[in-house]
């Protein structure tokens, strides 16, 4: 079971930012539950395999309010990918600062080693007002100023703050594989 | 919340507009481009002074924009129209029909943010077939105005979006590359009725011109 958590405001925006993904979870026959983050629970996240925290519109940063809720990252042991704002939310519960950056359309992005399936130059989409540091414990995957593409550097924790589910699927589907 | 339709009268707007309502947000008013640029890759062209007609069937306000429609300029007046519907109709956001085109909507995503409005996607990714499938399901009565890639002739003009129209396109998808839902303007659709108007729009009479694979067809009501 593969826990989709939803960081949309307006539950509009799911069709936007968690639909996508879940059709991609469809087309690879794997089971998948989504919970808004305001609404999980312990058992959700204990009966799930892997867990993926999607993004949300440039607007919300509602998310940013409630860090709270994801104090449950720093003890996890499963795997995480965060997503834009799930990326935001997993940096700075590894303590990085958020900054201001925007990008909105396709950017190219230089992968120095293999992230997920991505290496060398690639086109991602972006969709973000704001960035991160690099937290401590993680290593940078891209030749950029700012982490774009980020790993843990001994737990499962991926963190993209390109949105991967728009022509790059192949992302998540090896996170998942 | 309060949502401006990005309306150009087709399929794809007008779903986007009914999925909104249906998360129950208000829709306040409707927006149109109305570009002279024939080939605008931001504004569809053939039905879009007919889509007055619709938002009188929504009983919504429409604020018609026009623009010369040359490239960057034609976002400037995509940008002063929905600053018009945030004055007179307090929008907070605005809904679009973008599909796959990055294009498209990285543009409205940055009119949106410099605004400080919301923008909706919820077509977003979305596979073309299930969707038109969606759309049937959903009572949405749309026909084919233009179409403008070959093996699409004037034949197809006027033929309603239903599950024979599935079958033939999905047999030109994979041979011509066409893309099954029109969004890389192989054909434009025009919306004669679903469940946000309150009333039906019953073609009177209509106009066809064209040659090759570049058709349209001009309707009265």
């Amino acid at each position: 079971m593969i826990l989709l958590i939803s960081t949309c405001k307006n539950k509009l925006h799911e069709l936007e930012f968690v639909k996508p993904i879940e059709k991609i979870l469809i087309n690879l026959k794997t089971e998948f539950k989504v919970k808004h983050y305001l609404k999980l629970l312990d058992k959700d996240l204990i009966s799930s395999e892997k867990i993926i925290i999607c993004g949300t519109s440039l607007k919300d940063n509602e998310f940013t309010n409630n860090q709270d809720s994801f104090s449950w990252i720093k003890q996890t042991n499963k795997p995480v990918l965060g997503i834009c704002a799930g990326a935001q939310i997993i940096s700075k519960i590894f303590g990085a600062d958020i900054l201001k950056k925007k990008e909105i359309g396709f950017f190219t992005e230089d992968f120095k080693k293999d992230f997920l399936g991505l290496k060398g130059k690639v086109e991602v989409y972006h969709l973000h007002n704001n960035c991160t540091t690099l937290p401590k414990d993680f290593t940078k995957y891209t030749n950029s100023k700012i982490p774009q593409a980020i790993k843990h550097k001994t737990k499962p924790i991926y963190a993209t703050l390109f949105h991967p589910e728009v022509r790059n699927k192949v992302v998540i589907e090896n996170f998942i594989k | 919340m309060k949502l401006g339709i990005l309306l150009s009268g087709g399929k794809d707007s007008l779903y986007a507009a009914y999925l909104a309502k249906k998360a129950g947000n208000e829709l306040t008013c409707a927006i149109t481009i109305d570009s002279e640029n024939k080939d605008s890759f931001m504004f569809h062209t053939p039905a879009i002074k007919k889509t007055k007609a619709q938002a009188d069937s929504m009983e919504i306000p429409i604020i018609i924009q026009k623009t010369k429609g040359k490239k960057e300029n034609e976002l400037k007046d995509l940008e002063d129209a929905i600053k018009k519907a945030i004055k007179n109709y307090e929008i907070e956001g605005v809904v679009s029909g973008a599909i796959q085109s990055v294009y498209q909507s990285t543009r409205i995503q940055n009119i949106c943010n410099n605004l400080k409005i919301e923008c909706f996607n919820p077509l977003w990714q979305k596979d073309e077939i299930p969707y038109i499938e969606e759309l049937i399901k959903n009572k949405f009565e749309t026909i084919i105005i233009s179409v403008a890639a070959y093996p699409l002739d004037e034949t197809w003009l006027g033929k309603k979006i239903d599950k024979n129209f599935i079958k033939e396109i999905s047999s030109l998808v994979e041979k011509y590359k066409i893309h099954p839902a029109g969004e890389g303007g192989e054909f434009e659709t025009f919306v004669l009725n679903c469940p946000l108007f309150k009333k039906v729009l019953k073609v009177k009479n209509k106009k066809i011109s064209g040659e090759n694979n570049s058709w349209r067809m001009d309707i009265i009501f």
